[in-house]
């Protein structure tokens, strides 16, 4: 039976394959979608891009789907090697280049991924495809990303912790609001006359009324922590602030000795 | 009516002993808050410190002069004692950190000792620069272990005041998070014998220039809507809202803000010309539908509307369905860090969602163009030899008192870390390294 059907499909196949290939100009990247990589991206493609530069031996780090430094010098060097031009991005030559020179298993990277294996050695050894059965049933629906952009000089955790205090203080006001009392944070730790850490600005005794009562406590959300990737990402909408405060609930007569610089929402930013 | 009396006086009694019960309480609270955000404190700025033990230890690795290690080492050395003050204030008594605390002082007598010998006459031995390399490679591996306990206590909302309870009552074994954590930093060092929060561009930009070349006319409150209306691509004016800045901004602003159910907008122009200092739009962002690339193009479009010339790109990050993207204004080959601008598009329709040019602003001008006096050749054999230079620019820096200096700009790899390299084109001088990041394990998604 098989037999016989066998030559029939593989017929059909290669019909299907000229007819293809007639179809497409010479320049189609089959691998790939047809978005230029670039440094800084996140995604399945940067997860190809990595595994087929290690499958040649030019990119040795982990395939983590993160565009970072690793992965541009890598690309470099291929486009070095295979004289294309040297600019770091994965366009449609290179992406067809690269396609040419190496193979990629799909199934069988992302299974490595989801299986939390350090996966450093695509191309070296011989891709045993998705033998592997003990590995936890997480493979359905995580992504396969295993690492995020994060601005230089931040972790995920700083930032969580400042969208805490961020949606303590300011859950009520407009984005923009939100926006500045991250800043206003930012240029305390910036000031000296401030402690020089996140943790520091935020836990200072009497700084901010949602540490005192517990409110920084509650679970922040999506707007919250926006707010404070684009404070960190350098956006002030406070006008370079380091005190703000809700002129209906001050007690203190001081606050409104500082110079004033604007008013976001119920809040007063000033120096 | 004795009974009466009685009565009266003991409820009373028992009204006034509700009372003073719960004036307790509220004072018990409120000490309760207090220690517990002492522990918080203490315990953020321990991961944060020992992160950025790890980066400065890998920076000194790339660094090559003198002038550059010896205050690097202090650096360290001052961070290391920080972090100790914080292991110090963490409820630990009854639990053994012994040995992490023992690591803190190793580095920190290793850096106090080479940072005060004169490294010009005596520099650092090969047997010492391996040993830093070592104590690189294990501060980050506990600094992985730190970061991995912040984001399970940060996630399951863990009070360091439970851990001390947990602590007192031994024989209940409870599965405490913080505790395993800790204990598994503990095995990890047992196995070996300030302020970084900058994103990179202002990292280079010390000095603030007060927006001393603003140019323009000042405009009025008029030609600001006007110019809101447009940017914000709304009909009718009358949604707009204008206010002006008051005496504490350091530039007199317009600040105009938009609302509708879908969207909100809001934008500080300068009064003087009219510029866009910042301008910011939230709305829900849908699936990610053109890439990283594609929305580059969009800033860039954006950019030129303004008639921002020369602006090149200097670095990209997506996060989620958000492209960020920085810019610095390049001319005759130099790039100038202090005039940056960001960009933020929304990568489901490529809007722009965003612009700060605040840095761009305060400190650009139109500078004679720089001569380089030392050639690249000489300039790159200031860099430590063990870096491996990829890639090199002419970039104006503000070094450490604040002045703007001509440098020759080296990216290079040493291992698998990448650095940014600036040495001044005068003196040769090294006036910045630096180590690139960028990118973090997922602890999201990291099971």
């Amino acid at each position: 039976m098989t037999n016989k059907k066998l030559p029939v499909s593989l017929l059909i196949m290669s019909f299907l394959f000229i007819g293809f290939h007639i179809a497409q100009p010479p320049k189609t990247v089959h691998a790939f979608s047809s978005q230029v990589i670039q440094q800084g991206a996140v995604g399945d493609d940067v997860i190809e891009l990595q595994a087929r530069l290690q499958y040649i031996g030019f990119y040795n780090g982990k395939i983590d789907g993160v565009f970072g430094w690793g992965t541009y010098w890598a690309l470099r060097n291929f486009q070095y090697e295979f004289g294309l031009e040297i600019d770091g991005l994965a366009g449609a030559t290179t992406k067809q280049k690269l396609t040419q020179a190496t193979e990629y298993n799909e199934q069988y990277v992302k299974n490595q991924i989801n299986q939390g294996k350090d996966f450093t050695h695509y191309g070296g050894t011989e891709g045993t495809g998705g033998t592997n059965q003990s590995g936890g049933n997480n493979t359905g629906n995580t992504e396969s990303n295993t690492a995020v952009n994060v601005p230089q000089g931040y972790s995920q955790n700083d930032i969580q912790l400042m969208a805490n205090a961020v949606y303590g203080e300011a859950r009520g006001e407009p984005y923009v609001g939100q926006v500045a009392v991250a800043a206003v944070i930012l240029n305390r730790v910036e000031s000296s006359t401030f402690p020089n850490t996140v943790s520091g600005v935020i836990f200072e005794p009497r700084a901010f009324t949602a540490v005192a009562d517990g409110q920084i406590w509650l679970t922040p959300n999506e707007t919250a922590k926006e707010a404070v990737l684009d404070a960190i990402n350098g956006w002030d909408p406070s006008g370079n602030a380091q005190y703000y405060f809700n002129p209906d609930t001050a007690t203190s007569a001081w606050i409104w000795s500082r110079p004033q610089i604007k008013k976001i929402g119920k809040h007063i930013f000033c120096k | 009516m004795i009974r009466w009396i009685l009565i009266a006086v003991l409820s009373i009694g028992i009204a006034g002993t509700a009372f003073w019960g719960y004036q307790e309480h509220q004072e018990k609270n409120a000490v309760l808050i207090q220690a517990e955000n002492t522990y918080q404190r203490a315990f953020h700025e321990l991961t944060y410190h020992v992160d950025l033990l790890n980066d400065k230890i890998g920076s000194a690795l790339a660094m090559n002069s003198e002038q550059r290690l010896s205050p690097q080492l202090v650096e360290i050395w001052r961070i290391t004692s920080e972090a100790l003050s914080d292991v110090s204030q963490l409820p630990l008594g009854l639990l053994p950190f012994n040995k992490t605390e023992e690591f803190l002082s190793e580095i920190g007598d290793f850096t106090y000792r080479t940072a005060v010998r004169n490294l010009e006459s005596e520099p650092l031995s090969d047997e010492e620069t391996k040993s830093l390399e070592n104590l690189y490679k294990q501060s980050g591996d506990i600094k992985d272990e730190l970061r991995q306990v912040q984001h399970v206590a940060l996630d399951n909302n863990l009070r360091w005041m439970d851990v001390q309870l947990a602590m007192a009552n031994e024989d209940e074994q409870l599965d405490n998070t913080i505790i395993d954590g800790l204990k598994t930093i503990e095995k990890t060092v047992e196995g070996f014998s300030e302020g970084n929060g900058d994103s990179s561009i202002s990292n280079t930009t010390v000095k603030e220039h007060e927006y001393k070349y603003l140019n323009g006319e000042k405009i009025s409150e008029d030609e600001a809507l006007a110019k809101a209306q447009k940017l914000f691509n709304v009909k009718n004016r009358d949604k707009l809202n204008i206010s002006t800045s008051g005496k504490g901004a350091d530039v007199p602003l317009y600040s105009i803000s938009y609302r509708n159910d879908k969207k909100s907008a809001y934008m500080d122009l300068s009064q003087k010309g009219g510029h866009p200092i910042t301008l910011l739009v939230d709305r829900p962002v849908g699936k990610k539908q053109i890439s990283l690339n594609a929305g580059m193009e969009k800033a860039k479009k954006y950019l030129e509307q303004f008639n921002f010339e020369n602006m090149t790109v200097f670095q990209s990050n997506q996060f989620d369905n958000i492209g960020a993207y920085s810019f610095l204004y390049s001319k005759d080959g130099v790039r100038y860090y202090s005039d940056a601008m960001e960009v933020k598009v929304a990568l489901d329709n490529g809007d722009v969602l965003g612009l700060t040019a605040n840095d761009y602003f305060m400190n650009h001008s139109e500078r004679e163009a720089p001569e380089p006096e030392i050639s690249e050749e000489e300039a790159k054999k200031m860099v430590n030899p063990n870096v491996e230079i990829q890639e090199q620019f002419l970039a104006v820096i503000d070094n450490d008192l604040g002045e703007e200096v001509l440098t020759y700009e080296f990216l290079g790899t040493l291992g698998n870390e990448t650095y940014r390299i600036f040495i001044n084109a005068k003196d040769g001088r090294e006036e910045r390294v630096e180590k690139l990041s960028g990118s973090e394990i997922n602890y999201a998604s990291a099971t």
